[in-house]
Order: C-alpha cells, then sequence, then structure tokens
C-alpha cells in the first residue's frame, strides 16, 4: 500500500529542494496554462460572436415549421400560429425572444433589374430581440407593425436592383392554390449586414400585410424561439416539441444551420489540439526537470528503496511531484487567465482590422469568453499528459538497485 | 531458531572480463540477540554477505534464512516488505533523507509501514533522546554533524522495532569519540531490546565490542571467534 501523506510531503520538499529550476519550470506552466486558457477565450469570443450572429440571422435556437418547409419553403407548408400551450412555453424565462413568421420564396423587381429573394413577414417588435435586421438598420426606418406596408431591403440589394430608398418595387410570389400574387412596396429602409448574402437574399415586409398578399390568414411559416444559451438548447427543444404538438417538426440550430454547428465543433477540437500543442512544448522542460530530479537523488532512492519502500512508492513519489508542479503552476495560470479576461469582457476593440474580421463574419469588437469547461478541459489534460510524460522518469527511478544506487557516486 | 542462517551461499560479480567471488560457500549462524562483527579487507566479502542477508543481493546458490524464512527466493515486493518490517539498515554514509528532518527520518520507516501518527511521534521522541538527539528533532541532515546523522540512522534503524539490524562500517566517517558513543549505543540497544546486531567492519575498535567476530577473505569465512565484549 502506498503511503499517500509521506509520498506527497517528499515530493512537495523535493521540488523545492532545486529553486530556481523549480520556478522556471513552474514560470512555464503559469505562462502555457496562461496562453491556453486567454487564446481559448479570444477564440471562443470569435467563434461565439459568429455562431450568434449566424443564429441571430434568422433561425434562432429552436424553430417550428411544416415537416417540408425545408424542402419546399413555400406557403403551402404554411403552419398555424402558436397555441396557447406552446404560448405558455414560449413565455417562460427560458426563452429570451420568439417571432412567428412568414417566409417565402419571391421576386422583386425594381424598374430596372428582377432579382429572387426571401420574402420574411415579421412582427417587427418580436423581430427586434430575435434578428439582426432591426440592429443592421443602415438608411431609412424599421418597420414599425405587422401591418407595416414598406419594405425594408439589403445594401446590396438595393444596388442590383438599381433602385433607391423611397422608391417602389413589386413583390411577386405565389399563395396557396399556387396562383401568381403580386403587390408594390415602397422601400422604407435599408440595412447592412457583415454577410453579403443577408443584404443580397432578404426583404423584411409587416407580417400581416405579408399574409394579405399570400392569402394564407393568419397561418405563418416558421415559429423561431431564442434561449438562454446556443450551446446547450436541446432541454428547449423538447418542451417546444412537445407544446407544439402533432403536424409540425422542431428543430435546434444545429440542424437549420450545419455549417455553423460544425464550425462549433471544429472549435471544441481546435481547442482541444491547441491545449496539447501547448502542453507538449511544456513536456519537454518537465521531463528534463524529472530526469534530473531523479538522477540528483540516485543515492536517495537506492536508500528508500533499502529500508522498504517498494518501486511503485518511489514511482508515485516521482509522478507526485509531476503532478504537484503542474497543479501548482494551473492554478496560478488560471488565476492569471482569469485577470486577464475579465477586464477585457466589456470587449476588445479590433476596428483596426475590422474588415478582415468581417470577412470571417465576426465583428470587430471581440468579447473574450471564458468557458469553465475550457479551463476544466485544459487543466484535465495538462494533468493528464503530465502523468504520461512522468511515467518514464518515475519508471527508470523505480528501476534502481538499491545497493547499486546507495553507493553511485 | 537462529536469527539468520546462511547456507553455503555464493555470489559472483563480473568486472569486465573478470569473474569475482564476493561470497565463496559462505555458511553461517547468528542466534537471536547476537552481536556480530563481520571483518575482511575492502573487496573481503563482509558488505556483500550483509546485503545479501539483507535481501539487497540476490545469491547464485545457497539458502538465506531469517529466523524460520527462507528469503533468497523472495520477490522484489516481499523483499521490500520484509527490509521494511523485520530489518534496521545502517549504512556508512547517505543515511538520511536531506529534506526530513531527523525526528521525519526516524519516522519514515513506521510511516510507511502506517504506524499512527501518535505513536510514531512518541516512540522517534523517545528514540532520538534515548540516541542522545533530544533537542535536534527537527534538524535537517544537512545542519547535523557526521556523527548525530549516524545516530539519527541508528534510531532510524531500531525506532521500528525490527529483529534484526545489519550495519555496513556504520563508524567509517565517524572520529574515534563518536565511533564509541555509537558502539556504546549499539551495545545498549542490543542488550536492552535483544536486537541481533551484524556489523560489517574493518574497525578493530568496533570488533572490540562484538561477542563474536567472524573474519572473512576473498569471499570465504576464514575465522569464526567468541569473544569477551568490551
Amino acid at each position: 500500500m502506498i503511503r499517500g501523506k509521506v509520498t506527497l510531503r517528499l515530493a512537495w520538499r523535493n521540488l523545492w529542494r532545486n529553486h530556481r529550476r523549480t520556478l522556471i519550470m513552474l514560470a512555464a506552466v503559469i505562462v502555457g496554462a496562461w496562453a491556453m486558457i486567454f487564446s481559448t477565450a479570444l477564440m471562443r469570443g470569435m467563434v461565439d460572436d459568429m455562431i450568434q450572429d449566424g443564429i441571430r440571422s434568422l433561425p434562432g435556437d429552436v424553430q417550428v415549421h411544416h415537416p417540408d418547409f425545408r424542402d419546399d419553403p413555400s406557403v403551402v407548408n404554411s403552419i398555424a400560429p402558436p397555441t396557447d400551450r406552446l404560448l405558455g412555453v414560449l413565455e417562460q424565462p427560458e426563452v429570451v425572444a420568439w417571432a412567428a413568421r412568414v417566409r417565402v420564396p419571391a421576386v422583386v423587381s425594381s424598374e430596372r433589374n428582377t432579382r429572387g429573394v426571401t420574402l420574411v413577414g415579421i412582427d417587427p417588435d418580436r423581430e427586434r430581440e430575435l434578428s439582426f435586421v432591426a440592429d443592421d438598420m443602415a438608411d431609412g426606418r424599421f418597420l414599425e407593425s405587422a401591418e407595416d406596408q414598406g419594405l425594408v431591403v439589403g445594401r446590396k440589394l438595393l444596388e442590383r436592383l438599381e433602385t433607391d430608398l423611397g422608391k417602389r418595387v413589386v413583390v411577386m410570389s405565389q399563395d396557396e392554390k399556387n396562383e401568381i400574387v403580386d403587390r408594390g412596396f415602397r422601400i422604407v429602409g435599408v440595412f447592412e449586414s457583415s454577410m453579403q448574402a443577408r443584404e443580397d437574399g432578404f426583404v423584411f415586409a409587416g407580417k400581416a400585410t405579408v399574409q394579405r398578399l399570400l392569402r394564407m390568414g393568419n397561418r405563418v411559416s416558421e415559429i423561431a424561439v431564442l434561449g438562454t444559451d446556443y450551446r446547450h438548447v436541446e432541454g428547449l427543444r423538447r418542451r417546444v416539441e412537445e407544446a407544439a404538438g402533432p403536424g409540425v417538426v422542431v428543430q435546434p440550430w444545429t440542424e437549420l444551420e450545419p455549417y455553423l454547428a460544425s464550425m462549433m465543433g471544429m472549435m471544441d477540437g481546435f481547442v482541444l489540439i491547441w491545449i496539447v500543442v501547448v502542453f507538449l512544448a511544456l513536456a519537454f522542460g518537465l521531463v528534463n526537470t524529472l530526469v534530473m530530479a531523479v538522477f540528483e537523488r540516485v543515492r536517495e532512492i537506492g536508500l528508500m528503496l533499502a529500508l522498504g519502500m517498494t518501486p511503485a512508492h518511489i514511482r508515485a513519489q516521482i509522478i507526485a511531484e509531476s503532478t504537484l508542479l503542474l497543479a501548482l503552476g494551473l492554478a496560478v495560470g488560471d488565476v492569471l487567465a482569469w485577470a486577464t479576461i475579465e477586464p477585457l469582457k466589456g470587449g476588445i476593440d479590433l476596428s483596426i482590422v475590422g474588415e478582415g474580421m468581417e470577412l470571417w463574419g465576426a465583428s470587430a469588437v471581440l468579447y473574450p469568453a471564458l468557458r469553465w469547461e475550457d479551463i476544466v478541459l485544459a487543466n484535465v489534460v495538462v494533468i493528464l499528459l503530465g502523468f504520461i510524460a512522468s511515467l518514464s522518469p518515475a519508471w527508470r527511478a523505480s528501476r534502481f538497485e538499491p545497493v547499486e544506487a546507495i553507493t553511485k557516486v | 531458531m537462529p536469527a539468520v542462517r546462511c547456507v553455503d551461499v555464493c555470489k559472483t560479480y563480473r568486472q569486465g572480463e573478470l569473474e569475482v567471488k564476493g561470497l565463496d560457500h559462505v555458511s553461517l549462524e547468528v542466534g537471536e540477540g547476537g552481536f556480530v562483527c563481520l571483518s575482511a579487507p575492502s573487496g573481503g566479502g563482509k558488505t556483500t554477505l550483509l546485503n545479501a542477508i539483507g535481501g539487497l543481493h540476490r545469491i547464485d546458490s545457497g539458502e538465506i534464512w531469517l529466523a524460520d524464512r527462507r528469503i533468497d527466493g523472495l520477490g522484489k515486493g516481499e523483499l521490500a516488505s520484509l527490509r521494511l518490517h523485520q530489518i534496521g539498515f545502517v549504512f556508512q554514509a547517505y543515511n538520511l533523507i536531506p529534506v526530513l528532518t531527523a525526528r521525519e527520518n526516524v519516522e519514515f520507516v513506521m510511516e510507511v509501514q502506517g504506524v499512527p501518527p501518535d505513536q510514531r511521534r512518541s516512540r522517534s521522541m523517545e528514540i532520538l533522546e534515548e540516541v542522545g538527539l533530544k533537542g535536534l528533532e527537527d534538524r535537517r541532515p544537512a545542519k547535523m554533524s557526521g556523527g548525530q546523522q549516524q545516530r539519527v540512522a541508528v534510531a532510524r534503524a531500531i525506532a521500528s522495532r525490527p529483529t534484526l539490524v545489519l550495519a555496513d562500517e556504520p563508524t567509517a566517517n565517524l572520529d574515534s569519540h563518536t565511533a564509541e558513543q555509537l558502539m556504546e549505543l549499539f551495545v545498549e540497544l542490543n542488550t536492552r531490546h535483544e536486537t541481533t546486531f551484524v556489523i560489517a567492519t574493518h574497525d578493530q575498535r568496533v570488533m572490540g565490542y562484538a561477542r563474536r567476530i567472524v573474519r572473512m577473505l576473498d569471499g570465504r569465512i576464514v575465522d569464526d571467534t567468541e569473544q569477551e565484549a568490551a
């Protein structure tokens, strides 16, 4: 049986026999831990921003729609507005915002050009908290109510249509009977988005106006729901699904936007790789420190073996030294990372490279996202890999022959 | 029953191309409570025999018994356990663990044995007083003289109440006064606790304290004499 207390005491004291070497190694671990956590928080912040931006482009965290809507997003595949039962769930605190929309393919024509777009009929008050468009208004005004008869378009589309704010365009689509319906809209607002596809592909009008145009009564195309944490939407999805009843599908954003979901998965993998890479740089120093420590203490290890300590005791002692060193370095590194990130939570202004950030779909202000999961992951991975790295020196130490070790000069 | 019994023990070393006989058909019995000196010039085989008895050397042939247990065929773990529970060691040098205080060094074997802390503490304090180191309990080896360090080693060797103490040149690095004090301590412990002592030495002063002297040469026992101890 290995006696933990004596093993830990010896490991701790041996660690401080050579102060300078231990402090250098400790500094490396602290800087490594800080770098892992700080840079992960920056990367997380950037990806969070990209994903949240994507989610706010329209899908929300969870969406309710007709089972065939995604294959054929026409007015034929519409659904009834939220029932009282569904409204009961949508009014819960776990729902930050929700909106019922009409969303159909349409053609918009100016006097010069015609473009295929997605016509979105919205309730502006609800949409304000849910999607990008209200925040991204650049010119004119946002829609004022579901009855608003104006049209909000993207800057790029405005250029392609060769028209301007205040001018009229014709929007054409199909009703439930596949009859062509159209009406004129005055462009009342222009939005600008970090993604060109949004500016080019969406036009927004009042929901009731669009419902009348498409002769669909009070039916809608989709109900988008925004929760509190986009990473954990399954509980919300399940509750919405139970309340929505049969005849509809309820999908999380990860299914609606698989590209964004894969980006999140890729980020998780990248964080792990980054942590392992930083650790590998540390590992050389760690193994060197342990090997030096072992070979400085050959006689002492021989003595302990001669007195009746088992090779397992010796291995445990070397591994304990490595673990204590890493744990201490990680603890200080964690605190340092937290202390560095906390003051930056208000955002880091990267407007100097803003255009490049926008190309990535990220905003010019980066909000570092310090997640306890990442801190735990970094700590666990470093301790585990440290354990593995210390096995070789520990094994060597435990293989000494007591008599030869004691008499070694 | 003898505390130690060696029967026709042989041990050969390789030194480059040469084969050196460390132990050449050695047979020896030491009774319980015995106080025996193994005396030989350097390379005579005394340390090899001591280490073989302590399970630190594997022998090529023969038998080694400690009381009623044959130990020459035991595995590493069993030998470690045997040394931990039955044998106290005092080496010529590098006896102590530098990062532990005198008291912690004395308690070390007991701690690995799993003796409860209060019991360990009272026994270590008592033994440190017995070896004349009262007041130096919290000193680390680097802050102690060679003689004081050897006393701590002796205290550690006997603290766990082993049946056998094996000491290899325990006075080699000590001045004559300290060596004398140490040997008197050995004799006292041997008398009081009936602990068996086997001491490897070529120091005539040490031999004067023994009740039996076993002389070795080239790995063989050449003389085995009982004597009146000093």
